[in-house]
């Protein structure tokens, strides 16, 4: 008896650690995201840590677009020399000096590619001499027009020597430098958060890095001896008013630290979806396990009601229990995470140069976020089986412990309720545009899978039914279908689990599906260009072509007709979003078959704009409008919105004239041409010609329209794989699920067993008739997933045609992997509980009392 | 004492000096000290004897449930100890009919789902006349589409004694079948295996310790201690009692 009871107890806690493993699970990414993220910040602290020491303060203006991007991506808004007088003029600054420093100078390798990325950004300066941080190692300073020192970071990775010639991109077509000198940093640093920095001559930077738009792109200030940085600070900003930032050297340093750590952000985001999908189906284990438990403990809870207990006393010791379980999963969640937040920073940080690992330290808030998130996620989970279990009426002792399946009509109704809210909630984020409309939606896709899950035990019956047809040929089979419908709630719950991963990643496939056959519809349907020069990163802005040499393609044989864009962050009314302009409308116009939805698209005249139907919709314009458009430089002008264009993806932006673009976007060179060929050419015989004309614009590479139709699809396909990443991790908890359920079902059916293998049922059979209870409860759950997941995922999908996504596609061959991917899991997760179902002592179950 | 009696083909099954010990060394329990038993073919036979006496242990053994320790367990003329598992599996599958005390009906399945389980396990078609023959012995031809729990006890039993029945087995072992069973109900579903018995030419062994249910058989055998001790044909429920009371005196005095 002994024994038995030891046994029992010993295979809850396996039980019970199983469910944990969720747990478990999510904290360690919780708190690996907590750790990597305190960890790399603070290297990259350290790593801008002085790097600002020579700096008292800074005065800059402010950037006129600062969109999503950030301040980085906006064009630097140029100070004159009057300014550097007005600043100089203010009590207690004692020197006042202009600088240029500017993010774009893409130095070219030997390869003529740019030199790769070492995890910061690429910085023109003009030389102002070498400062407490700054020195040279090696060379001279640059002196002539020709000639540039570079840091050593940037030296290091481009194989660059003192003497060697250097091709520099900036806001102009590539120029050929000499490398002068060679500098590195205080500290003996190559490089501060993994910048390369090319130090032109003052006058080349001026027009290389501020195309003339004023003298410096900000001025550093020395402080008069005795006066106070803060005191300082305010007059500055009295005297020069609201369009200029004025930041001492410890908040420049924090800010560039800051901007490296955005980096992190998205590895953080990553890790936190992780964690939000583990705990969330980790949910739904630790409720199914404890209902199951109390279920099973139903006499033995009627005994203590029976013997005095009070109700408080029965939540009390489940709560009890759920704590226990939820402290030890969130102390090995911790301890798992830190080395996942130690194995990631030490990844991210051979990433970016000369980043030197800070020590690894658990941040406080990693703890807490742990300990909340393990022991409030499991006891709030832990809380309706508790509630049940004080719900056990004292006569229960006596007679059978087996409730029968009630009608959960008050479930129904809740459930009900939260789909109609969700769903609610969704449209209403998805309709509706903005930052605000977003935040509605994860609430509305949380309160959806709720919803569904509550109703779930409804349908399951019927549903599972239906699923186990495809079994119900054999014996074991019919058998195996029958029990999976025998606990409708059990079933739901247990399928849910499997059904958020599944419906997540369906979500995430429908959109991204729809999103590829937009993309490649419009390049096979629409675009008549055959060849496309664009960048090999998807940033339309990134990459620039030298506009000499598209005059030179247009003269390649072969070549009809040339449509060159030009893409930028803008502020259009209110909102900053991107604009676009193309050198030759006509052509683009053509080329891209764009038709016009409203007014008239055939010419851009000046002072007036195009728009696609979505942008103007959401902008809320119509034609004839006005509507001020603030580009990176310049004053804001007023625009007419001349007509609008039906959507499509490669052109969906508010079209700026060209004349305009050359003056106010970043840069005013082209960053994609598309090329019509004459119909008598062939691709092979132009594309040669096209290449050798772009050979200085290294950052575009010449592709025939199925290469670009696949870079776009390699795209999605590499956020696909990520998703399927997330999939993994969710369905593991949900094989935790499965196991569990089957587990205990095995064993509260234990006679049953007995009595099917003491009439004649082979070991063979109970096997496939176990195997077969959980195909068919993951492939129900993964059916619903799929099911909840598309509807989900086109809704999205639908939401998105603003930008661009107008075919509406399922994606058919991943919802059919998925649901194999089910089938199997289920399979695998019935092995063990099978096999000891099939190895049951079929004496010692029939007699079992 | 020793109730062999009949020739090889007689016999629906046999135990030839059959020993079963549990445990090893000092802990050592004798549950069956060579028992020699026929159980001649279209008999309905009832083992009787006191809790521990051993009648379910040999039960078990017969129906290859559990192993013996010595000796030799035969089913028609198969030789059941020493079989493998899947001979086993076959074995209870197409020759032996089980009636469990707890009926262990599967509650998924409906009465006659219940009742035709042993047939689709073995992928065997019943016989309609003898389906037929069965349900109307059983009485249950309006529950046939009930589930166990919409049955009342007798009626559970019932399904269970005509899922037995259904594959024709060379001999069902019923262990306890009316003990959980009021006396109304319990002496319906006697009256049923007495007929089976007699109309259907079944073979039945049933163990039982109540002497008003030994009295449906043709032959009540007699267990104490591991040993058979005695047995009557054609009994009476006194009869069956007197020799209750009669082995108990015996087994005081020794």
């Amino acid at each position: 008896m002994f024994k038995a009871t030891l046994k029992s107890v010993l295979s809850r806690k396996l039980r019970l650690l199983l469910s944990g493993l969720a747990v478990v699970l999510g904290v360690t990414f919780v708190s690996g995201a907590f750790v990597l993220q305190d960890t790399l910040g603070r290297s990259f602290d350290a790593q801008f840590a002085g790097a600002y020491d020579d700096i008292d303060l800074q005065v800059a203006a402010k950037a006129r677009v600062s969109g999503s991007a950030g301040d980085a991506a906006s064009a630097p808004v140029g100070l004159d020399a009057a300014t550097v007088r007005r600043v100089a003029d203010v009590p207690g600054v004692g020197k006042a000096d202009g600088d240029i420093r500017v993010e774009g100078a893409r130095a070219l390798g030997k390869d003529g590619k740019v030199v790769p990325s070492t995890g910061g950004p690429r910085y023109g300066k003009g030389w102002t001499g070498e400062t407490s941080l700054l020195a040279l190692r090696k060379g001279h300073a640059p002196a002539k027009p020709d000639e540039v020192a570079i840091n050593a970071g940037l030296a290091e990775k481009g194989h660059f020597s003192v003497g060697d010639s250097i091709g520099v991109l900036t806001g102009q077509p590539k120029r050929s430098f000499t490398v002068a000198g060679i500098f590195g940093y205080s500290g003996d640093r190559d490089s501060i958060g993994g910048e390369q920095t090319v130090a032109f001559t003052e006058p080349v930077a001026r027009e290389l890095m501020l195309g003339h738009n004023g003298q410096y792109s900000a001025i550093s200030v020395d402080l008069a001896s005795g006066a106070k940085s803060a005191t300082v600070k305010a007059a500055l900003k009295k005297e020069l008013g609201s369009g200029f930032e004025v930041r001492t050297g410890e908040e420049l340093s924090k800010a560039s630290a800051d901007r490296s750590r955005e980096i992190l952000d998205l590895v953080t985001q990553v890790l936190l979806g992780f964690a939000a999908v583990a705990v969330l189906v980790g949910v739904f284990l630790i409720i199914n396990t404890f209902s199951i438990i109390i279920a099973q403990r139903m006499r033995e809870l009627a005994l203590l009601r029976a013997l005095g207990a009070s109700r408080r006393q029965m939540i009390g010791s489940v709560l009890l229990e759920s704590l226990v379980i939820g402290l030890v999963a969130a102390v090995i969640g911790l301890g798992l995470g830190v080395g996942l937040g130690a194995l990631g920073a030490s990844l991210l940080a051979g990433t970016i140069k000369g980043l030197e690992v800070a020590d690894l330290a658990v941040p406080a808030n990693a703890v807490v976020v742990s300990l909340v998130v393990g022991v409030g996620v499991t006891m709030l989970a832990a809380l309706f089986p508790a509630l049940r279990a004080a719900k056990v009426a004292p006569i229960a002792v006596i007679r059978s412990a087996v409730a029968p399946d009630r009608k959960h009509r008050k479930q129904t109704w809740t459930g009900s309720v939260l789909l109609v809210l969700g769903a609610a909630l969704l449209v209403m984020g998805l309709a509706g545009s903005g930052d605000a409309a977003m935040s509605a939606v994860l609430p509305g896709v949380l309160l959806t899978f709720i919803g569904v899950t509550l109703l779930t035990p409804l349908i399951s019956r019927p549903a599972v039914w239906l699923l186990g047809g495809l079994f119900s040929r054999s014996l074991p089979g019919q058998l195996g279908r029958r029990n999976s419908a025998r606990n409708p709630r059990r079933t739901a719950i247990t399928a849910s689990a499997l059904m958020i991963g599944v419906a997540l990643v369906t979500t995430l496939s429908t959109v991204a599906a729809s999103a590829k056959d937009s993309v490649n519809n419009e390049i096979s349907d629409k675009l008549k260009s055959q060849l496309v020069a664009m960048g090999d990163s998807g940033d339309s802005m990134s990459a620039s072509i030298d506009p000499a040499a598209l005059r030179q393609a247009r003269g390649v044989d072969g070549v009809e007709a040339v449509a060159a864009a030009s893409f930028d962050t803008a502020k259009v009314g209110k909102d900053t979003q991107s604009v676009s302009s193309w050198e030759d409308w006509g052509a683009a116009r053509g080329m891209l078959s764009l038709r016009a939805e409203a007014g008239s698209i055939d010419e851009l005249a000046p002072g007036s704009v195009l728009m696609n139907k979505a942008t103007a919709k959401d902008r809320d314009l119509k034609v004839g409008d006005k509507v001020t458009v603030q580009l990176q430089r310049g004053e804001p002008r007023s625009y007419r919105l001349a007509g609008t264009f039906e959507d499509m993806a490669l052109a969906n932006s508010v079209v700026i004239p060209w004349a305009d673009a050359t003056e106010g976007f970043r840069n005013a060179q082209p960053s994609q041409a598309f090329f019509e060929l004459a119909a008598d050419a062939s691709v092979a015989s132009v594309q040669p010609g096209i290449e050798k004309a772009l050979r200085d614009s290294p950052e575009v590479t010449v592709q025939s329209k199925d290469a670009i139709a696949q870079k776009f699809n390699d795209g999605f396909d590499m956020m696909l794989n990520l998703v399927q990443a997330l999939l993994a991790v969710a369905m593991i908890i949900a094989v935790l699920g499965i196991v569990n359920t089957l587990a205990l079902s095995v064993m509260e059916r234990t006679k049953e067993l007995g009595a099917l293998r003491a009439i004649g049922l082979g070991r063979g059979q109970t096997i496939r008739m176990i195997m077969t209870e959980s195909v068919v409860i993951s492939l129900f759950g993964a059916v619903l997933g799929v099911v909840v997941g598309a509807g989900l995922g086109l809704a999205v999908a639908h939401s998105m045609r603003s930008q661009g996504v107008n075919t509406l596609s399922l994606p058919w061959s991943l919802m059919a992997v998925y649901l194999v991917g089910a089938a199997i899991v289920g399979a695998l997760a019935s092995l063990g509980p099978a096999r000891r179902g099939a190895r049951l002592n079929v004496l010692r179950a029939v007699t079992q009392e | 004492m020793s109730a062999t009696s009949s020739t090889d083909t007689e016999l629906a099954a046999r135990a030839v000096n059959v020993h079963k010990v549990y445990g090893t060394g000092d802990a050592q329990v004798a549950a069956l000290r060579g028992v020699d038993v026929d159980l001649r073919r279209g008999q309905f036979t009832a083992i009787m004897g006191p809790s521990g006496s051993g009648k379910s242990t040999l039960m078990h053994c017969l129906a290859g449930l559990d192993t013996v320790s010595e000796g030799d367990v035969y089913v028609a003329d198969m030789k059941v100890n020493g079989m493998s598992d899947k001979e086993l599996t076959a074995l209870r599958r197409d020759r032996i009919g089980f009636i469990f005390q707890q009926f262990n009906l599967l509650p998924m399945l409906t009465a006659e789902e219940n009742i035709l389980l042993p047939l689709a396990i073995a992928g065997r078609k019943p016989s309609p006349e003898w389906l037929a023959k069965v349900i109307e012995t059983v009485g249950l031809s309006d529950r046939l589409g009930h589930r166990p729990t919409e049955l009342s006890g007798g009626q559970q039993q019932r399904v269970a004694c005509a899922r037995a029945l259904v594959s024709q087995p060379e001999v069902i072992f019923a262990d306890e079948p009316t003990g959980n069973l009021d006396s109304r109900a319990g002496a319906e579903v006697l009256k049923f295996l007495r007929d089976s018995v007699r109309t259907l030419g079944q073979t039945i062994v049933m163990v039982t310790h109540d002497p008003n249910a030994a009295s449906y058989a043709d032959r009540v055998v007699f267990f104490a201690d591991g040993h058979v001790v005695s047995e009557i044909t054609e009994p009476t429920a006194d009869a069956v009692l007197d020799m209750m009371k009669k082995i108990d005196t015996l087994e005081k005095v020794a």
